[in-house]
C-alpha cells in the first residue's frame, strides 16, 4: 500500500514500521519510497521529507516534481495518510492549518491529502497546549477538509469516525474511560464494555 | 550550435526590477537557489511578490529578504518554519496568499503550459475557496484556479549545460521544473556546468528553450548544507 506521512507526529511513524510489511511511503515534497531517517553525519543535504528530516532511499525509490507528487494524491493513489490536527470533529471535519490571530502555518499539502487519500488517520495529542480538547463536537477553526477523517489516535484513546458518530475503540494503558470523557469536548459511543488498551 | 546562456550572477539578477513577481524553487533547503537570493538581497530590489512553496527558515534564503523589507507579498503553501513570516503576516506588514500545495504546483504548471487555469474540487467549502469562481460541469463542481506566471523564476539545478538543459537531484526537484517553464525570464543557478552534449538527452528534466540565463556556482554557501536543528 502507498502511505503518506504528514509533518509533525506522523513522520515519526517511520521508525516504528515492521520491515516485512509491503509498504511504499510517499512524501509530498516529491518522494515515493521514503527510507529510514539518517543522522546528520550520514545525511544527503538534498534529501528531506516534508517535515525537514533527512531520510534515505529504499530499493525502488522514485523522485517526483511537486505537480506529479500531488497528481498521485488527487488521483486517489494513496491508500492512507496520517496527519496532525488542531481540531477533529465527531463528523470527521479536520482543522489543521490556521488558528486565526494566533498561528497560521498554512495548509501545505494537507487539504489534498485529507480530501483525497482513501483513508485519513489523525495522530495528535488529545489536548492542545492549553489543555483544551482537540476532539470537538464542531470545529470552530477554519477547516482543512470536511468529513474526511476515519480514525484518530491520541495519547489517551483510539477513536473511529463512523456514519453513526464517533466511537471509542481503545484507551491508553493506565487511562480510564472517565478520564478520556473528562478530557474530551465531544460525545461518542463506546465500542464495548471492556476496551482494549495500547 | 546551441546558444551559450551562461552569465554572471550580478548580470542575471540585475535584470530584476522593483515590483517584480518572482518564482523561487525549493521545498525547505533542497532546491532553494540561495546564491541567487543572496544576490537579490545585495542588489536590494523592493516591493517584490514572491511565489514559493515556503518562506525558508530563520536566517536563510527568503527570510533575509523579509528581514530587509524587500517583500510585499508571498504566494505560498506553508510558512510554519519561519516565525518572522508568520509574525509579519499577523502584523499586516506582509500580504500572504495561501494555496494548497498541489494546486500551487498546478497553477504554475498551467502558466508554464500556456493555459488560463484549471478546475479542481480541492478546497471547496474552505477559506481557500473564497473569491474563486465555482463552476459545474456534468454534475461535478470545481473551483477555477487561475494560472500563475511571473516576471522571473529563480531555479536551482544540480547539473546544467550552457544551453540551459537541466537536471535536478533527489528532493531538490520539487517546484523547480514547474517554475522553469512559467516565468518570462528564467534564471538558473547550477552546481555543475557540463559542456554541450554532457547530459543524456533521455534524462533531461527541463529543456533548454525554457531557460534564459545559466549561472554556474563557483561553490556552495553554508545555507545549502545539512541543517542541524
Amino acid at each position: 500500500m502507498t502511505v503518506n506521512l504528514g509533518i509533525g507526529l506522523p513522520t515519526q511513524v517511520v521508525g516504528h514500521l515492521p520491515a516485512d510489511v509491503p509498504l511504499c511511503l510517499h512524501s509530498e515534497n516529491g518522494i515515493v519510497g521514503v527510507g529510514p531517517d539518517l543522522g546528520y553525519d550520514q545525511a544527503n543535504r538534498n534529501l528531506i521529507d516534508a517535515g525537514g528530516t533527512y531520510i534515505s532511499t529504499v530499493p525502488g525509490t522514485a523522485f517526483l516534481d511537486s505537480a506529479v507528487s500531488f497528481a498521485l494524491v488527487r488521483r486517489g493513489r494513496l491508500d492512507l495518510t496520517m496527519l496532525g490536527a488542531f481540531q477533529v470533529a465527531v463528523n470527521g471535519d479536520l482543522a489543521n492549518w490556521m488558528i486565526p490571530g494566533l498561528f497560521t502555518p498554512g495548509p501545505g499539502g494537507a487539504v489534498e491529502l485529507a480530501q483525497k487519500a482513501r483513508r485519513v488517520v489523525i495522530l495528535t495529542t488529545h489536548r492542545d497546549k492549553r489543555g483544551r480538547s482537540k476532539i470537538v463536537g464542531e470545529c470552530n477553526l477554519p477547516l482543512t477538509a470536511a468529513g474526511c477523517v476515519n480514525r484518530v489516535y491520541t495519547d489517551m484513546a483510539v477513536l473511529d469516525i463512523t456514519p453513526q458518530g464517533m466511537v471509542l475503540r481503545e484507551i491508553a494503558d493506565g487511562v480510564t474511560v472517565e478520564e478520556v470523557v473528562a478530557a474530551t469536548d465531544a460525545r461518542w459511543q463506546i465500542a464495548a464494555a471492556s476496551l482494549p488498551t495500547f | 550550435m546551441m546558444t551559450d546562456k551562461t552569465t554572471t550572477i550580478g548580470e542575471a539578477v540585475g535584470a530584476i526590477g522593483d515590483g517584480a513577481t518572482v518564482m523561487i524553487g525549493g521545498f525547505g533547503v533542497p532546491g532553494t537557489p540561495f546564491c541567487l537570493l543572496d544576490e537579490l538581497l545585495r542588489q536590494g530590489q523592493k516591493e517584490l511578490t514572491l511565489i514559493k512553496n515556503d518562506a525558508n527558515e530563520t536566517g536563510m534564503g527568503v527570510d533575509h529578504l523579509l528581514e530587509s523589507g524587500q517583500v510585499e507579498k508571498l504566494i505560498v503553501t506553508h510558512i510554519g518554519l519561519n516565525p518572522r513570516a508568520v509574525q509579519m503576516m499577523h502584523d499586516a506588514r506582509l500580504e500572504v496568499e495561501f494555496c494548497a500545495q498541489g494546486i500551487l504546483a498546478e497553477r504554475i504548471r498551467s502558466g508554464g503550459a500556456g493555459l488560463l487555469g484549471l478546475l479542481t474540487d480541492i478546497g471547496i467549502g474552505t477559506r481557500l475557496a473564497e473569491g474563486k469562481q465555482l463552476i459545474e460541469i456534468e454534475g461535478r463542481r470545481g473551483l477555477f484556479e487561475k494560472a500563475l506566471t511571473a516576471d522571473f523564476a529563480l531555479v536551482h539545478a544540480w547539473r546544467a549545460d550552457p544551453f540551459g538543459n537541466l537536471l535536478y537531484t533527489a528532493s531538490a526537484r520539487n517546484f523547480n521544473p514547474l517554475m522553469a517553464m512559467a516565468a518570462d525570464r528564467v534564471i538558473v543557478e547550477t552546481e555543475q556546468l557540463l559542456p554541450a552534449g554532457g547530459l543524456d538527452p533521455e534524462a533531461i528534466h527541463t529543456a533548454g528553450p525554457f531557460v534564459d540565463c545559466v549561472v554556474p556556482l563557483p561553490g556552495l554557501t553554508k545555507e545549502y548544507g545539512v541543517v542541524r536543528r
